[in-house]
Order: C-alpha cells, then structure tokens, then sequence
C-alpha cells in the first residue's frame, strides 16, 4: 500500500510538471541549444565518460560510507540505502524529466519540455550525424550531479526519517529546486548564467549543489527533530575507518566533479584538478590544526570532514582561481566550516545529523562567496575583487547564493509541511529505537554468530 | 582447588601466559572485557561532541589450579602484569568446589 502510494505520488508529480512546463514552453518558444557542447574529440569524450564515472563514484561508495560510518551501527544500512537508491530512481527521473527541466527551454528562470524522455539526446537514425553524441555527455555527466546533491540532505535527517518519505521528497526536491537552480546557472540562458545579467561562476556546483542542498539540510533537520535521546545520549560514529574510506572515494571523484565540469580534457580542467586537489589539502591542514589547538589533538574525523570542506569551497571556483588560490580557499574551509559544525551546532542546537549544512551548506557559501573575491581573467573569468577592487563579480556571486537559498528554503519547507500532513517524515519512536536497518528494510548490516 | 580471575592490561597477555606456562599452568581461558576501577574512563571528541566512555578494554584471564599451584600462579601475573601505573588490574581468587573434564569424566585435581 506505502509503495503504491509512493509510485502514485511521483507519477502524479511527473505528470503535473510536465503539464506544466509543456505550457510554459509554448509560451517560451523554440528549444534552446544544447548547453556545455563538447567538442566531439575522442580525448574528450574518454575524459567526460571517466568524469561520468568518477562522480558516480562519489554517491556510492564515497557517500554512503562516509555517512555510512557517521551513524550508529543499526542504522548503517538506511544511509547506504538512501545513496543507493537515489543512484537509481534520480538518474530515471533525469531521464524522464530531470534533464529536460534542468536544460531545457531559454527562460531565464525555469528549463523546458524539450527533452522529455531524453528526446533529442538520443540518435534519430540519420548517419553521420554524430551531434547527439556531445549531448548524451552533457546528460549523462549532470546527472552525476543530479543524484549525489539530494543524497548529501539524507546526512541532516540520517537515523530518523520514513524511507519511502525520503524518496518522494528527494524526487520533489530534485525537479522544483535543483532542476530550477542548474537552470538558472547552468542552462546558458539562465539569469545567472553568462548569458544572464546576474553572471555568478559555479564552476562544479558550489550554488546548484552545495548550497541547495546544504541550505535544504538545514531546514529538513529543523523541520523533522532532533533525534531521539539526542544530548542525553551517545551518539558517536560506529566505524570511523569507513569514513575515512568514504571521504578517499569521496576525494578521488570530485576530480570528476570539478576537472570534468571543464567539460573537456583541457588546460581548465587541469587547473580545476590541481586546484581542487590543493583546496582539500589545505582542508585537512585547516581543520587539524582548529582541532589540535582547541582539543589538543587532531582527529581522524577532523582530518576527513576538512578535506571535504576544502572540496566544496573550491567547487564554486575551481576553473576561475588558482591552485594557489585554492590552497586559501581549502584553508578558509576547514577554519570556518569547523566552527559551523562545532560552536554554531551547538550553540542553536539543531540536529543537522551529519553536518550536512555546517559543512556543504557553510562550504559552499563561503566558496561562492570567495569566487568573487579571487576570481581571475587569466582563466578566463571575469576579475573578482582582488584583481579589479570592484565588488561587482562578489555581489553576483551573493545574489546567488541568495537567491538559492531562498528557493532552497521555501521549496523544502513547503515540500516537508505537505509531506508531514500526507506521509509523515519521521519513523515511529519505537522504530527508531530499534534502528532503521530492521525496521524500514527488514535487514541488518552486522549478523556476528 | 581454586579459581583465579585477573583482570589484566591487553598488552601484558603474552608475557603473563608465557610466565604461567613456565610455572607449570597447563589451560586458561582469556576474554576481552570491559570495564572500570580506579583508571576510570576517558573522553571522546567527535565533531565537538564530547562523550565520555567509562568503560575501559581489558583482558581478563580464568585460570583454574590446584591449592598447591595457586601462589605461584598469582606470583607469575604479579611480576609480571605489573606496570606500576593505574589500571595494571586485579586478581580474584575464589574457592572451587568442583571440575569436570569433558572428555573422561575425571573430577578434582585430575581434571585439571
């Protein structure tokens, strides 16, 4: 019966944006073209196709042993599972309608219906017209993207939240705020865009990504409760040695992540790497030394929750900044990032699980934000403030971050008031107690006999 | 017949086992444990989150041995269990009144 709701819901929901949207489209126009085209170079398309694969990588296993190892040991499957699932019902909700909303039509401010059911992706059957080729990159490529951004919200309601609740609300959250939001930057007509008159750089996804779903954590931990028994209970992570796995897969696909969003194997995507590279280094730096200073000693978990502070606050500006740039940048992150997730936490005492926000939300504010500050025209980018003193390129890139934000707080809020009065968000306390693993999936991850 | 029980430092096990062994201590039975005297527990930090974990690791070690045995056996983990710092541990000596091997069916001091 949960599951027959679950399909009815996502189907009623396809089905009533696609309306939509098809109306708006006609209103709108001809179908854009295609956005981010790749030259067809078979270095190219070796480079995107790994890319593809790197950032897959990141979902699982980066993601899901990362947080995977953060919760407690009866709910180590529910993590996984959510990451394992998001890889396979948002790459078909890309398909269907995803990419289409995301890249489609040229409204500044919302895709189109051109490529529903990835029409105009796929070859017509006319030879020699190898065109389709550089799109199917492109989608397949972003729809890396597109499933790992709603799988980082799942670390701010880890250990608590229904499951078939998660998948509506991650496949809700998908089309009406991140389709929206990679429109808007990334569709070439978007208003953030180059084309748009906001110009904001999002190299890899500090706004369409981090920030969204960052922000989006934040609200889901507020709107959902903390979880039982939390601060009067333990709740340390059962298996620290599979976050430290995770966040080394997690590091290795984000040169997928940032390199490949050169969107070729050229000289920006080796500046993307190195850079990237170099911020992550400068994360674990940033982060032990906050932790050695303020505890006396630096942790394994400080270690990995800096490289990853230091990957997402170069996600935003991988292409427009240095590599040496980036090492300020991964400081920045780590120093910053580790007072989000520790003093801010604490002090405001929401349950933001797995720091979901304290660390991409923050992470990718903060990269945005210094975008345009250290963005540089010897990349190719507009100048940021260090290069020209003119805050104009920073202010973009803050009405950026903005006007995410806004989209990602609405949309979630509203999205979890309707799914709370339909579905409920939250498992039963007796549910919880026993775990996640057992109760929502009838399996658990460790059977000792 | 009696029954040693000593709570020992994980890193002491082999040097007390061999030192058993050549007081002529045929069988143990060793067990990871935890738990807390005067040691007490330490603090954990994760992400800012302290907990305090009371309970410490140790191993604890069953010996059973004839009344004639018992001192050496006890010698034997004294010299060398011993680290001189808190938490090297304790001994527990208790009177057995029976033991059985499996096998034969022997009792008492035979079975041992």
């Amino acid at each position: 019966m949960k599951s027959q709701f679950v399909t009815a819901a996502l189907l009623t929901t396809v089905l009533l944006l696609s309306v939509g949207n098809s109306a708006f489209a006609e209103e709108i126009g001809d179908p854009p073209e295609p956005a981010a085209v790749v030259e067809l170079d078979s270095g190219n398309i070796a480079w995107m196709l790994i890319c593809s694969a790197l950032v897959l990588m990141m979902t699982a296993p980066g993601l899901a042993l990362f947080y995977g190892g953060l919760v407690r040991k009866k709910n180590i499957l529910s993590v996984m599972m959510q990451c394992v699932f998001l890889m396979g019902m948002m790459t078909i909700l890309w398909a269907v309608c995803g990419y289409s909303f995301a890249f489609g039509g040229s409204s500044p401010y919302i895709g189109g219906t051109d490529y529903l059911f990835m029409k105009g992706i796929l070859p017509d059957g006319q030879s020699g017209d190898q065109a389709w080729a550089n799109e199917l990159i492109t989608f397949v490529f972003q729809g890396m993207f597109f499933i790992i951004t709603p799988g980082l919200i799942c670390g701010a309601f880890a250990e608590r939240m229904k499951f078939n609740t998660m998948c509506v609300f991650s496949a809700l959250w998908g089309l009406l705020v991140y389709c929206p939001v990679c429109h808007w930057v990334w569709s070439g007509s978007g208003w953030l865009s180059s084309a748009g008159s906001f110009h904001a750089y999002d190299f890899a996804g500090g706004t369409v990504v981090h920030i969204s779903s960052g922000v989006s954590a934040l609200v889901c931990a507020l709107l959902i409760g903390k979880r039982l028994g939390y601060g009067q209970e333990p709740m340390p992570p059962h298996n620290l040695t599979y976050t430290c796995i995770g966040t080394a897969l997690l590091w290795v696909g984000w040169f997928g992540f940032n390199a490949g969003s050169a969107g070729a194997a050229d000289a920006a995507a080796v500046n993307a790497f190195v850079a990237t590279h170099l911020a992550a280094a400068a994360g674990v730096i940033a982060w032990s030394i906050m932790e050695w200073v303020k505890h006396g000693h630096p942790s394994l978990l400080g270690a990995c929750s800096g490289a990853v502070a230091g990957l997402v606050c170069i996600t935003p500006a991988a292409g427009a900044v240095n590599p040496m740039q980036g090492i300020i940048l991964g400081f920045a992150a780590g120093v910053v990032c580790f007072y989000a997730c520790t003093s801010v936490k604490n002090k405001f005492g929401y349950d933001d699980s797995l720091d979901a926000f304290g660390i991409h939300g923050i992470g990718g504010i903060l990269g945005a934000v210094l975008t345009g500050v250290f963005a540089t025209e010897k990349l190719g980018a507009t100048g940021g403030f260090i290069e020209t003193g003119s805050i104009s390129q920073t202010m973009n890139q803050v009405i950026s971050v903005v006007a995410t934000a806004a989209l990602a707080i609405v949309v979630t809020f509203i999205l979890l008031k309707i799914l709370d009065a339909t579905m409920g968000l939250r498992v039963a306390q007796e549910e919880e107690l026993r775990g996640l693993d057992v109760t929502q999936h009838g399996e658990e991850g460790y059977i000792f006999l | 017949m009696k029954k040693i029980e000593a709570i020992i430092r994980h890193f002491k096990l082999e040097e007390v086992k061999d030192a058993l062994t050549e007081a002529g201590i045929s069988g143990m039975t060793v067990s990871e444990v935890k738990g807390f005297g005067r040691q007490k527990g330490h603090k954990e930090q994760y992400r800012g989150a302290e907990y305090t974990v009371d309970f410490v690791p140790k191993v604890k070690m069953e010996i059973v041995v004839s009344d004639e045995d018992a001192q050496k056996a006890i010698d034997a983990i004294l010299t060398t269990a011993r680290t001189g710092q808190i938490g090297d541990g304790k001994i527990f000596i208790s009177e057995l009144s029976e033991a059985v091997r499996i096998r034969t069916g022997e009792t008492g001091g035979e079975s041992l």
